[in-house]
């Protein structure tokens, strides 16, 4: 048995919704087909149908149109996608430079360090120390021979939001693709692609309460992208692959499940949960005041470190992230904190906490006394700050 | 609720022995640096006559591995002679624990060299005098044999991974037998660097890799 917790790392991964559950099962157990062609035998027709609403459902929620939406096994994938496919596409024909921001997250950034090992030019934005993006540094960047930018939506570790809009003004402005991010903005914070000028759009289902394995990437119509696994021609001749469509079915009910006043309910715990953790001595935010996830906080201790931090936490039942080198799995400290101008101390130092719908109203007063007594307990033991 | 660490490291961790700034120690030393998320702090007192720790205390800075190590090595130093002391060895440090998993086995290796370094700047002040001596490459590979591969918690010498040493004008140059973008890479370049940098003849350390 599993014991109860407060889990606050949505980010990682969520609880599954159960109406997910129950909007998936008829495609594990009844409408179990693959999706064949039209033309094929009627359990496999009706499978087709299932998925195509399903893709129907999440596209409406971008603004898309279906046939712009491939499902894909999560946003890693969906990422790897649209940088690799529009390298493959473009990159003997307009050019080999490619411009993204340091605090990508793995798969936008790995990908863009993997085309660099193939001859690609990469340009990293400046950030602030808030972790905006420079738009007239981003202007400049952008030459003739860039073939992509990616910028994210909002960032994972500190949760600040891009102006999506004006970045899509500019690449649009230089004609440029743009590629944003938003596995952890979709649902949570706007985005329209009738609105925003964006080309490719990465997307998953883990991180608001759907399937873990299953995520998309939106492609605006005309988009030069080639595929870059062979099989089938599933997905528009995009991604090959036998159609997982209880989880596309499970993503589009995730989507649908998602709310403005349960978004704002996360905002009102996340800003109680900040006010309420800067009142400890020693600490500062991580991200940006305002421009920032409605349900995420990252908050930096000095003097102590993450990975103690969080067993400590751990043993009182609560469950968060930290951008200590310890924590991560190559041992190397946050790139998002060092990136915005933050020393690795403050990187040590830093817990991330994302909220979702599981979380209660005194889940923030339980974490933050918690937090409060361990953070003592620790500093008694430090080396550090007592001088 | 399954952990990776033993009940001994978890019980150091709750509770770790001999914990506190000691304010009248005979000799102190602090290994480790907030860069690295790893720090421990040592201070002993140590009985002039029979050249015994008489008290030992720790501080710590860094994940749970680190404050067990700390918290051991004070149990395994107090009441030995400095000699017995400097012998203590990190794989005693890891064993008296229960083990601790590969990838923190380093946090040992810290422990020890905050014992050693105490130990030594007490001898400093007390009579043994420190030479001078230039670093030679044997001197990079015993430091570097401090250095642990997280895969494996063994040293870097002993898994045969260090495949060249080069020292000279005040450049060391190590090669390092594995790919650039090895999930461990980066770390193992800084903690390298970390080994060597301080040495009072090296002006620069280059961490290379083999492909």
């Amino acid at each position: 048995m599993f014991e109860k917790i407060v889990y606050l790392d949505n980010a990682a991964a969520t609880r599954l919704d159960e109406r997910v559950l129950e909007a998936m099962r008829p495609y594990f157990f009844d409408l179990y087909a693959v999706a064949t062609s039209q033309f094929g035998y009627s359990l496999g027709v009706d499978a087709r149908d299932a998925l195509d609403s399903a893709r129907g459902r999440v596209a409406v929620a971008l603004g898309a149109k279906p046939e712009e939406f491939v499902f894909t096994s999560g946003d890693t994938e969906a990422s790897n996608m649209a940088l690799k496919g529009v390298a493959l596409a473009l990159g003997e024909k307009k050019g080999r430079h490619i411009v993204t921001s340091p605090l990508e997250d793995f798969p936008v950034l790995y990908s863009a360090r993997a085309l660099e090992k193939q001859g690609f030019r990469v340009t990293y934005l400046k950030v602030d120390e808030t972790g905006r993006v420079d738009l007239d540094q981003l202007r400049d960047a952008l030459t003739p021979e860039t073939i992509l930018l990616s910028v994210q939506a909002a960032n994972q570790e500190i949760g600040t939001l891009q102006d999506v809009k004006a970045i899509g003004e500019i690449a649009r402005e230089k004609g440029v693709l743009f590629h944003t991010d938003a596995t952890h903005a979709f649902t949570r914070v706007p985005l329209d692609v009738r609105e925003v000028g964006v080309d490719l759009v990465t997307v998953s289902a883990h991180t608001i309460h759907g399937p873990k394995g299953v995520g998309g990437l939106y492609v605006r119509e005309g988009t030069p992208i080639r595929k870059w696994m062979d099989g089938g021609f599933q997905e528009f001749d995009l991604r090959p692959g036998v159609e997982n469509i209880p989880g596309a079915v499970g993503f589009a009910e995730a989507v649908e499940l998602v709310t403005p006043d349960e978004t704002a309910r996360l905002q009102g715990m996340r800003d109680r949960l900040i006010e309420r953790l800067l009142k400890v001595p020693h600490t500062r935010l991580n991200g940006h005041p305002l421009y920032r996830l409605p349900h995420n906080a990252n908050i930096s201790f000095r003097f102590v470190e993450g990975e103690s931090l969080l067993l400590h936490l751990d043993m009182r039942g609560f469950a968060v992230s930290t951008g200590s080198a310890c924590f991560s799995r190559s041992l190397e400290a946050s790139h998002v904190i060092l990136g915005i101008g933050g020393d690795h101390e403050r990187a040590h130092g830093s817990v991330r906490f994302t909220f979702g719908r599981f979380n209660q109203d005194e889940d923030v007063e339980a974490v933050a006394g918690a937090l409060e007594e361990v953070v003592t307990e620790l500093r008694k033991i430090s080396p550090l700050g007592k001088d | 609720m399954p952990l990776p660490y033993s009940e001994l490291v978890m019980e150091h961790f709750r509770h770790p022995h001999n914990v506190g700034r000691m304010e009248d120690a005979d000799a102190k030393a602090m290994e480790g640096s907030p860069a690295c998320g790893d720090m421990v702090a040592v201070y002993l007192k140590v009985d002039p006559e029979t050249q015994r720790i008489s008290d030992v205390s720790f501080e710590s800075y860094g994940c749970a591995s680190n404050i067990a190590t700390g918290s051991i090595i004070t149990d395994l130093a107090k009441g030995k002679t400095l000699e017995e002391a400097k012998h203590i060895s990190w794989q005693e440090a890891s064993d008296a624990l229960g083990g601790l998993p590969p990838i923190k086995a380093h946090c040992s290796v810290l422990a020890v060299d905050g014992l050693r370094a105490a130990i030594q700047s007490y001898e400093e002040r007390h009579g043994l005098v420190k030479e001078r001596v230039p670093t030679t490459v044997e001197e990079v590979r015993r430091r570097l044999k401090h250095v642990m591969n997280p895969v494996t918690g063994l040293d870097l010498v002993r898994t045969k991974l260090v495949q060249d040493i080069e020292v000279a004008d005040g450049k060391v140059r190590i090669v390092v037998d594995l790919p650039a973008d090895h999930q461990f890479a980066a770390n193992m370049r800084e903690e390298i660097t970390d080994k060597i940098e301080p040495l009072w003849d090296v002006k620069e350390v280059v961490v290379e890799f083999t492909e």
